[in-house]
């Protein structure tokens, strides 16, 4: 059954900064998922701006329980609803620290068990509620203030988790990426999401401009810069196999990453040409591997030039 | 030289740490503690340590273990939902003698609770939240001062006995920001290492063995089962297992006197504010300001093990009252050690007793 997406089923009134891609996020898989959902929500940014006291700006039921076992929980909803006969639709919110990070065991047995439920993990790359600390999820190079750039450190060392691809290596029927900056395309992976039988897998990404350092009027911006400079690849993967990705024309990574102060670092006191050279390739790789580079013909020299 | 400064207590007890030659940080943010793995990643690296941010708390605690094992000093700092993450790990190290330093930033619980406001709710649980029988060292500093001293203080007792030790703060005490006095250095203790010709689990008189490093000249097999002065496996046999929890708590238990730290004002008064962290506060301000007769202040620096000697520093005392951010943890054990009344003092919420609450509740019990 189609959704009516003009439902607003996520309120104003909730405390996100102007501007928070988690926001978006959480108002969009609502429109794609209807009332009929039940929402587990893990500890973390959104669990706390969507619930300030005394009031919440969820209009379906919704549980917060622990950091870590969001999964856990809904695989008992999810089971006990099934016992009953029902088919109210279970499905996990979650931040990427408690997707990335202390979430895993627990997703991990939810994904291997097939519990039908659908995990959507809002990833905004670090720890937002706590103050901006890395998380598995926070990519090379970006300063937090557990991986400060300074005299001994160009910020977070480690590249991102590749949590999409451990999940469908779980055997998911359906895993996806999707991001705030292009809504349609989140809306149709949700309910695709939703409908196909079994645990399935949506990470949007979530620009967050308070902990990436950006102004909040830009946020459908930045998202769109990580998708063509290739540091985000928006795809599906079907049984584990790429079925569709979003063509890019390839723009350097510069121009993402000189928007944000996390990668301020990169750009001064002076141009660290070789750390800039080492998040090129992570995107010149991600190219590679999807082969969604829109390779425009040349243009053509000016008459009589 | 002693430098002055002015900081925020979660700072100074990552710097106390430093000063007691810490240099291993393994943690996860939760509020309020965040601020010490914020410094440690950026103070660690500068003094030639590793800081790593781990998945979880049991990933935290489970890395300090580990770096305390290669003979380093190592520590995390947690508040409430991450230590109830950590205690099968804590029991570990009870059982395996790792000494290891936790600090725990404690916040309104049950559950996420009150993430931004002060509590002392895990009080009991630090000292009986593994299963099985251990004992504990905590301490429970009240100013920002003391969140350094007693971090310092905190590695040098777990360094001593070869367990780990509890820095019992509060988020008021962690978040505070006042005047604090660096002392050019400080009285560090060196890991006692296995004395040559002995086996690795074998206590001398004082019953804490030395410690044999891993990769310095050590075979040496760890186990979280019960386990014989090799360390080897001995799940079967009930002498053993009796003899090693025996020790294992009599080691800390025995010195008592030892750890104790605490401080006493007006010894002669007839009723006395038992108290810790920061409620000791206000109570310090009415023995300062009250009016009338004076109220016998009992501060501890040290709650465990519970030094119950210090209730007998007051020769006069008809009652003890005990003003404490959680329900009644410690009037309990209080209440074991003397058959005078204990009047608990519970508040919840996050904020400290005033003054006046206090000094009406000194008045209620004179006027019984």
């Amino acid at each position: 059954m189609a959704i009516d997406k003009t439902c607003e089923l996520f309120d104003c009134g909730h405390r996100a900064c102007g501007g928070c891609g988690a926001s978006m996020a959480a108002r969009l898989l609502l429109k794609a998922s209807g009332p009929e959902t039940i929402v587990v929500s893990s500890t973390g940014c959104m669990e706390v701006f969507s619930t300030p006291y005394p009031e919440t700006a969820w209009k379906v039921p919704w549980i917060h329980s622990l950091f870590e076992n969001a999964s856990a929980v809904a695989s008992g909803i999810e089971s006990a609803l099934k016992q009953q006969g029902r088919s109210e639709k279970v499905v996990v919110v979650a931040g990427d620290g408690a997707t990335f990070d202390i979430g895993v065991l627990c997703i991990s047995g939810a994904f291997e068990r097939g519990h039908d439920i659908t995990y959507i993990c809002y990833d905004n790359e670090a720890y937002m509620n706590t103050g901006i600390q890395r998380s598995g999820a926070t990519p090379f190079d970006a300063s937090t203030t557990t991986s400060p750039a300074g005299r001994v450190s160009f910020g977070n060392k480690h590249p991102k988790k590749d949590m999409p691809r451990i999940l469908a290596a779980h055997g998911s029927p359906y895993v996806a990426t999707a991001s705030v900056a292009y809504p349609a395309d989140f809306m149709q992976k949700v309910e695709r999401a939703i409908s196909t039988e079994g645990p399935t897998y949506v990470q949007v990404h979530a620009p967050c401009c308070t902990g990436w350092g950006f102004d909040g009027a830009k946020t459908v911006a930045i998202g769109k810069l990580a998708i063509e400079t290739g540091l985000w690849v928006n795809y599906e993967l079907v049984d584990g196999e790429v079925a569709k990705v979003k063509k890019v024309v390839k723009k350097p990574v510069e121009e993402y990453l000189k928007e944000q102060k996390r990668f301020r670092h990169l750009f001064k006191p002076k141009l660290q040409e070789e750390e800039i050279a080492k998040i090129q390739a992570i995107a010149d790789r991600n190219f590679e591997r999807y082969g969604h580079e829109i390779r425009l013909p040349p243009k053509k020299a000016p008459e009589g030039a | 030289m002693t430098r002055l400064d002015f900081m925020q207590g979660n700072v100074a007890s990552a710097e106390g740490a430093i000063a007691a030659g810490c240099r291993f940080f393994g943690g996860y943010p939760i509020t309020p503690s965040t601020e010490i793995a914020e410094r440690m990643a950026a103070r660690l690296p500068r003094v030639g340590g590793t800081f790593i941010q781990m998945e979880d708390e049991i990933a935290s605690i489970a890395a300090v273990i580990g770096a305390s094992w290669t003979g380093m000093k190592a520590m995390t700092a947690t508040s409430g939902p991450g230590f109830s993450l950590m205690l099968e790990n804590l029991g570990f190290a009870v059982m395996t003698e790792t000494p290891l330093v936790v600090v725990d930033i404690q916040r309104g619980g049950p559950s996420t609770g009150q993430p931004t406001m002060s509590s002392q709710g895990d009080m009991l649980q630090c000292r009986y939240g593994s299963h099985g029988d251990i004992a504990t060292i905590a301490l429970a500093p009240a100013s920002v001062q003391e969140m350094y001293d007693l971090t310092v203080k905190a590695f040098n007792l777990a360094e001593r006995f070869r367990c780990p030790a509890f820095v019992m703060a509060d988020e008021i005490v962690g978040h505070m920001r006042e005047r604090i006095e660096i002392p050019g250095s400080v009285e560090v203790a060196k890991r006692r290492p296995l004395e040559p010709g002995r086996l690795p689990f074998a206590a001398g008189p004082d019953l804490v063995p030395g410690f044999p490093s891993f990769g310095r000249g050590y075979r040496v097999h760890v186990t979280g089962l019960t386990h014989d002065e090799r360390g080897y496996p001995a799940t079967n046999d009930e002498a053993v297992h009796a003899a090693l929890v025996e020790r294992l708590v009599t080691k800390v238990e025995s010195s008592r006197r030892e750890i104790a730290d605490y401080e006493v004002m007006n010894p002669d008064a007839d009723v006395v504010i038992v108290c810790y962290g920061a409620p000791a506060r206000t109570v310090l301000q009415l023995a300062a300001e009250q009016a009338g007769p004076p109220v016998g202040v009992l501060r501890f620096r040290v709650v465990w093990p519970f030094p119950e000697h210090a209730l007998g520093e007051f020769p006069n005392a008809e009652a003890f009252i005990v003003p404490e951010q959680n329900m009644g943890q410690l009037a309990r054990e209080i209440e074991r050690h003397t058959s005078l009344p204990v009047v608990p003092v519970p508040k919840l919420g996050g904020d400290l007793h005033t003054p006046g609450e206090l000094a009406r509740v000194v008045e209620e019990v004179r006027r019984r």
